[in-house]
C-alpha cells in the first residue's frame, strides 16, 4: 500500500523534472505553471472538501488576501514580499479561525452559503477600497526577490512551483495517512460515529478548514508576484466555483485526482479560446457533462475501472 | 427624515418582493429534491431578457409575458429531466456544480443571442409616479408588490388546498413513504422545477422596468435569493417570503444610510450574521439528526 502510494509522487516529480525540457515555448511554460500553482490550492482545497466532506464557496476570497497582500504592503508600505506574503497567509488563518467555529455548526447548504457569503464579501471589499487596491482595474505585483536574487524568468518561477507542488503532494499523502487525516476521513463518513470513538469534531474541521485556507493564501501571494498583477476577478465567485470544480473533476479525496483536475480546467479556457462568444456555454455543458457522466470524477472512476485503487 | 426613510423603504420593499420570488423558487426545488438549484437567478434574467425581447419584436404586452414565464418554465423542467433526475442521490457539491454548469450555459446562450447590452422594459401603467408623505413611489412598485402578493395567497391555497399541492407537501417530507401511498414523486420534481423557474421569470419580469437588466444580472439577483431563502429557514414558504422583504429592505436601508458602494455586500453581511447565532434561519425549525 505503501509503496503504492509513493509511486505516483516519484512520477510526478519525475514529470516535473522532465516537463522544461519539452515544452515547446514559453506559452506553454506559462501554461504549465499555472496548472501548478492551481494544483497547489486544489491540494489544499481537497483536503477540506474531499477528505474532510466539508464545502467551501468562498475560496477564491482567500487567495484574494493572500495576493492583495503580497501587491498593498510592499506597494504602499515597503514591506518585504515575503513578509507580505506571511502577514497575508496569518490574515487569512485568522479569518478563518475566527469564522470557522460558528459556520461549522452549519452543515451542507447553510455551510455553502456562509463561506460563499464570506467570499462574496472579500471580493466586494477588495472591488471598493479603490485607494489601496486599485478597485474594479486591479493593480501591480512588484517582483519577488529571495536574498537578493530576483525571481524574474518563467524558467526560474517553474522550479519554485514545481518545488511547492512536490512537497504539496509529499505532505498531502503524508498527511492523509496520520491520525489528523484519520480524523478527517472519519468524520466525513458519521460525525456521530467519530465523536462516539473520541474525536473532536469540530476542532478537527476548524484546523482543515484554516489549513486549506491558509495554503490558499500563500498560493494567492505566489500566483500574484508570478501573474505581476491582481485584480478583483482573481478572488471572485466564479473562481471559487473554478477551484470546487477541479476538486470535484479529477475526484474528491484523491491526490491524484486534485492534480488532474488542475490541469485539465486551467488547460480548458486556453482550448475553448476557439469557440469565439461561445466558451460560456461550452464550458458550462462541459460541468455539467462532467457532473452526470462521472460524479465521483476522472481518477477515482477511472481507478475503479482499471481495478486498482489509488 | 421621514421622506427620506420611507423612500428607502419602498425600494427595499420592491427588490424584496423579486428575492421574495426567487427564494420561493430555490424553496420549491429544495423541499422537492434536496437541491439548490444555483440557476434560479438565471431564470430571473431569463424573464426580463424575454420580456424585453418579445415586446421589441412587436408582441402585444400580455402575449409577450406569458411567453417570458412558459419559456423559462419549459428551461426549468429540461434542466431538471436533462441534468438533475440522471444523477439522483449524488452528493451535494456535485449537484452544485451541475446548476452552475446549468446557469452558465443558459447565461451563455442569451449572451451570444441577445448581445451584452443593457435593456429596459416599459413600465407596464405609466410612470407617473405617486406622492406619498413626500416619498415618490413608481407605479410598478405597485405592480411588484400587487402581482407578488397574489402570487403567495395563489402558492398558500395551492399547498394547503388542492390536493396536487398537497402531494408536493408530502413529497417534501419523506419522499418514500409519499412514493408509499401513490404519489407520483417525479411530476413532483418536475412540477418543482417548473413553478420554480416561471417564479424567478415572473420576479424578472415585474422588476426589469425599474432595474432594467442584462445578460448577467441573473447572478445576484440568485444569489441574494438563496439568503432570503436561508435567512427564512431553507424549505420554509413563508420564511422565503419574509426573507426576501428583510434582505430587501435592509439592502435599501444600508445603501441609503451606511454606504451604496457595499449594497450589495449587506445581504452576506446579514446572512453571516444570522447563520453565527441561529444556524438554521430566522425561522427554521429545530433540526433532529438520525445516527
Amino acid at each position: 500500500m505503501k509503496k503504492n502510494v509513493y509511486f505516483g509522487l516519484y512520477l510526478v516529480v519525475a514529470l516535473l523534472a522532465v516537463l522544461p525540457f519539452v515544452v515547446p515555448n514559453s506559452f506553454y511554460l506559462d501554461l504549465v505553471i499555472r496548472m501548478a500553482i492551481n494544483a497547489v490550492i486544489v491540494l489544499g482545497l481537497n483536503l477540506l472538501i474531499g477528505f474532510a466532506g466539508q464545502i467551501s464557496l468562498g475560496h477564491a476570497g482567500f487567495l484574494g488576501i493572500g495576493a492583495y497582500a503580497s501587491a498593498v504592503l510592499p506597494t504602499h508600505f515597503g514591506w518585504h514580499p515575503l513578509l507580505a506574503m506571511g502577514a497575508g497567509a496569518a490574515a487569512t488563518g485568522i479569518l478563518a479561525a475566527l469564522v470557522a467555529r460558528p459556520i461549522f455548526k452549519l452543515k451542507g447548504h447553510y455551510l455553502a452559503m456562509a463561506t460563499l457569503g464570506l467570499g462574496i464579501i472579500i471580493n466586494i471589499a477588495l472591488r471598493n477600497e479603490a485607494q489601496w487596491t486599485g478597485g474594479p482595474d486591479g493593480m501591480p505585483v512588484p517582483a519577488m526577490g529571495l536574498f537578493g536574487f530576483e525571481l524574474s524568468n518563467d524558467k526560474q518561477w517553474y522550479w519554485v512551483v514545481a518545488l511547492l507542488l512536490s512537497v504539496s503532494v509529499w505532505a498531502s499523502l503524508n498527511l492523509i495517512d496520520s491520525p489528523f487525516g484519520r480524523a478527517l476521513r472519519a468524520l466525513h463518513g458519521s460525525e456521530v460515529a467519530s465523536q462516539v470513538v473520541g474525536v473532536d469534531v469540530v476542532r478537527y474541521k476548524v484546523a482543515i478548514f484554516v489549513l486549506s485556507a491558509v495554503f490558499a493564501s500563500l498560493m494567492g501571494s505566489v500566483t500574484a508576484h508570478y501573474v505581476g498583477f491582481v485584480s478583483p476577478n482573481f478572488a471572485d465567485f466564479f473562481h471559487s466555483i473554478e477551484l470546487v470544480t477541479m476538486v470535484v473533476i479529477g475526484g474528491m479525496a484523491s491526490v491524484y485526482g486534485s492534480l488532474v483536475g488542475a490541469v485539465l480546467l486551467t488547460a480548458l479556457p486556453q482550448a475553448l479560446a476557439t469557440f469565439e462568444g461561445w466558451e460560456t456555454v461550452v464550458f458550462g455543458a462541459i460541468l455539467m457533462g462532467c457532473m452526470i457522466f462521472l460524479p465521483k470524477g476522472l481518477v477515482p472512476t477511472l481507478a475503479a475501472k482499471f481495478g486498482k485503487g489509488e | 427624515m421621514l421622506a427620506q426613510f420611507l423612500q428607502f423603504l419602498f425600494s427595499g420593499i420592491t427588490v424584496g418582493a423579486t428575492y421574495a420570488l426567487a427564494a420561493l423558487g430555490f424553496t420549491l426545488i429544495y423541499n422537492a429534491s434536496n437541491v439548490i438549484n444555483f440557476a434560479q437567478g438565471e431564470f430571473i434574467m431569463l424573464g426580463g431578457m424575454l420580456a424585453v425581447y418579445f415586446t421589441q419584436a412587436g408582441l402585444p404586452l400580455p402575449v409577450a409575458l406569458m411567453l417570458a414565464i412558459l419559456i423559462p418554465a419549459i428551461v426549468g423542467v429540461l434542466v431538471e429531466k436533462l441534468a438533475i433526475e440522471p444523477v439522483k442521490g449524488a452528493e451535494t457539491v456535485t449537484l452544485i456544480i451541475i446548476t452552475i454548469g446549468a446557469s452558465l450555459v443558459i447565461r451563455g446562450l442569451i449572451q451570444v443571442w441577445l448581445g451584452k447590452n443593457t435593456f429596459s422594459l416599459a413600465p407596464f401603467s405609466g410612470d407617473e409616479p405617486i406622492q406619498i408623505l413626500g416619498a415618490t413611489l413608481l407605479p410598478q412598485s405597485l405592480w411588484v408588490l400587487g402581482v407578488t402578493a397574489v402570487v403567495v395567497v395563489a402558492l398558500w391555497y395551492f399547498f394547503n388546498r388542492t390536493l396536487q399541492g398537497k402531494a408536493m407537501l408530502a413529497t417534501s417530507y419523506n419522499r418514500l413513504a409519499a412514493e408509499l401511498v401513490g404519489i407520483n414523486t417525479s411530476w413532483v420534481l418536475f412540477m418543482s422545477f417548473a413553478m420554480s423557474a416561471a417564479l424567478g421569470a415572473l420576479g424578472g419580469i415585474l422588476v426589469t422596468p425599474i432595474t432594467l437588466t442584462s445578460y448577467d444580472v441573473g447572478i445576484m439577483l440568485g444569489l441574494k435569493g438563496f439568503v432570503a431563502a436561508v435567512v427564512g429557514g431553507l424549505g420554509n414558504g413563508l420564511g422565503a417570503v419574509l426573507g426576501g422583504l428583510l434582505v430587501g429592505i435592509l439592502e435599501a436601508m444600508g445603501a441609503g444610510y451606511i454606504s451604496s458602494s457595499y449594497k450589495d455586500a449587506i445581504p452576506f453581511v446579514l446572512i453571516l450574521f444570522i447563520l453565527f447565532f441561529m444556524p438554521r434561519g430566522l425561522f427554521g425549525g429545530k433540526s433532529t439528526d438520525r445516527v
